[in-house]
């Protein structure tokens, strides 16, 4: 296995680059090409479950008598192996919408360029154990995700991405400091020697956690750092937007910090402190911005911000039950919040406007997908027997295990304000009676209608992970035991 | 003290991003701070008096490591150049077309989405 593990980043970073130079020639081949390399890698991702393995870029050197670490490693562990499948599956669901979708466009190739590009980012940035390598391959998915926030090139989609882009440069700046200033302490790069060698760091280990916490709190959106996000996931293309919302926020925000807090930093008290507190304001502040917004696909980019919440308060209790929750719900609402915007994707298409007071009654001309967005809308507002409920039970029993009944409370009633807005959502747009305008609309094609109830039979199947117990080695498991512990003892 | 100075020039890019209506002085605030970045990562790996990091055949490696600077923070200043550069084409390109569509490069007035 080991020696496969760099094909998560070279097969997609590959594919980007023989992509534009065929398009021209075969105008078929960006949309086969990147759907095939998407299917490989899905399917590569899933035979990674329950397999560990260290690849090691660059050799052990002696110098002078004593072994310096060069090179760069990377490291599959069963928090990766969990994040590869999300970033893949979610990566392939979007690959296959956007072959009828993105004819709206006019460059598919370059299109499908940026979007691998963005998949080989983030496949680096679960599987590394450096950090430097891990900001490099965070740039590359941060600035292929800028261009394609402003792939329509139109007043919104500029002005959003600008916005993305200079956040984005500020918390990488952020975080660079950070990681110089980790080097200072520590004189190496490796994440597992790093954890090693903290003692005794002082005022510059202090100011590093600060700069880490910033940079990543502003990727991963939680509340103080959440102002880019409502505006440049909604302006993006609807396959990216599945994507921005389903996996970049967490494999470059959340997934971050919950390696830097558990494995590095290890868990100290005030630091998971921090890291609930972000939680529980991310979660109460974007439900009540989310439930007045009317653009459809705003609404559902404010309740990202509301979900990352509840991850971040299961990641902050620190306890074995509130880490697999807040993970658990990490993999859930990738599944479910993409659905959202593939499904806010294909109604856009039909309808040719995402506005919930001029849509209605579309659950007559697009059956699929209003009964696919009933799934999600169900799955995110929490209701059996649908995914979400089981993840957001297993965080307010968490809550309530370690003593902290307010932040139960908290989270239960943010579900109910979801559900709520979500009843919006399915009330003006699906069941609402149908408008003049809208009495005409037609279906979304097979491949969008097939990219949509492949996620939405995921919601389902998903409930069935808890189903076979969480002590099962089965996905969640390996995945807490990865964060539990210094990072790379296993 | 030199650490000082690092920071200052990375506190001045932050400033102008913050203050600037100027889309392109926002672009140019983002670069300084970068600047500053690199700065401090290479005095991070400086040693006073230290040899250039360059091994030849005939040096005693005890002594090379004993008395040259670091060379791991060179090379990830070369990086950082590298991808600023990129991210820095990127937005330059993003100015130019916000000129084309709004006419302007004042942010005040690109108010087309209510944060």
């Amino acid at each position: 296995m080991e020696n496969a593990i760099p094909l998560f980043v070279a097969i997609p970073l590959g594919t980007a680059f023989l992509i534009p130079m065929i398009a021209r020639k075969l105008k078929w081949a960006p949309d086969l090409l990147g759907n095939a390399a998407m299917l490989g890698l899905c399917a590569m991702a899933f035979a990674t479950v329950g397999q560990t393995g260290i690849y090691h870029m660059g050799g052990w050197s002696t110098l002078g008598g004593f072994k310096t670490p060069l090179g760069i490693d990377l490291r599959l562990d069963g928090l990766s192996s969990l994040m590869l499948m999300a970033v893949n599956l979610i990566g392939l669901a979007a690959a296959l919408f956007s072959v009828d979708y993105m004819k709206r466009y006019t460059d598919k190739g370059r299109y499908y360029s940026l979007f691998l590009l963005m998949v080989a980012g983030m496949n680096g940035v679960v599987l590394t154990g450096d950090l430097f390598n891990l900001f490099v391959f965070m740039e590359v998915a941060a600035i292929s995700s800028y261009a394609l926030v402003a792939f329509g090139c139109e007043h919104d989609e500029l002005e959003a991405s600008f916005k993305y882009a200079v956040l984005g440069s500020v918390a990488s700046a952020f975080i660079l400091i950070g990681i110089a200033l980790l080097y200072g302490i520590t004189g190496t790069l490796n994440m597992a020697h790093a954890a090693g060698n903290l003692a005794g760091g002082g005022l510059p280990l202090l100011l590093a956690t600060g700069l880490f916490m910033c940079g990543f709190g502003l990727k991963a959106a939680l509340v103080p750092f959440h102002a880019w996000l409502p505006d440049a996931h909604p302006s993006a293309p609807a396959p990216v937007s599945a994507m921005l919302s389903g996996v970049v926020i967490k494999a470059l925000g959340v997934y971050v910090i919950a390696r830097l807090v558990f494995n590095i930093f290890g868990p100290a008290h005030e630091l998971l402190t921090i890291v609930r507190w972000l939680g529980v304001v991310s979660m109460i502040v974007g439900v009540f911005l989310a439930i007045g917004q009317w653009d459809m696909k705003r609404l559902f980019a404010y309740h990202s911000i509301s979900q990352i919440g509840y991850v971040a308060l299961g990641l902050g209790l620190g306890t074995p039950l509130g880490i697999a929750g807040g993970l658990f719900h990490m993999v859930n609402h990738s599944v479910f919040k993409s659905l959202l915007f593939l499904n806010a994707g294909a109604v856009e298409h039909a309808s040719g406007t995402r506005d919930l007071k001029r849509l209605g009654g579309l659950n007559k001309g697009m059956p699929v997908t209003a009964n696919t967005s009933l799934v999600a809308s169900m799955s995110i507002a929490g209701i059996p027997p649908f995914n979400g409920f089981w993840s957001k039970l297993l965080i307010v029993l968490a809550c309530i295990e370690a003593g902290r009944p307010w932040l139960a409370l908290a989270a239960v009633l943010v579900s109910l304000m979801t559900l709520a807005s979500f009843l919006k959502v399915q009330r003006y747009a699906f069941f609402e009676s149908a408008r003049a305008a809208l009495s005409q609309v037609r279906e979304a094609p097979l491949l969008m209608r097939s990219a949509m109830l492949l996620l939405a039979a995921l919601c389902l199947i998903m409930s069935l992970l808890v189903v076979t117990g969480l002590e099962s080695p089965l996905l969640i498991a390996p995945a807490v035991q990865a964060l539990s512990g210094v990072f790379g003892s296993s | 003290m030199i650490y000082a100075l690092c920071l200052i020039l990375i506190v001045i890019g932050l400033y102008a991003v913050v203050t600037k209506k100027n889309v392109v002085k926002i672009v140019i605030g983002l670069a300084i701070a970068e600047y500053g970045i690199n700065l401090l990562l290479i005095l991070i790996g400086y040693r006073k008096d230290g040899w250039a990091p360059i091994v030849s055949p005939d040096m005693d490696p005890a002594a090379f490591a004993a008395s040259s600077v670091d060379p791991i923070p060179q090379a990830l200043v070369l990086t950082s150049i590298v991808i600023s550069l990129g991210v820095l084409a990127l937005m330059v390109a993003l100015c130019i077309r916000l000129y084309e569509r709004y006419g302007t490069f004042d942010v005040t007035e690109m108010r087309r989405l209510r944060g």
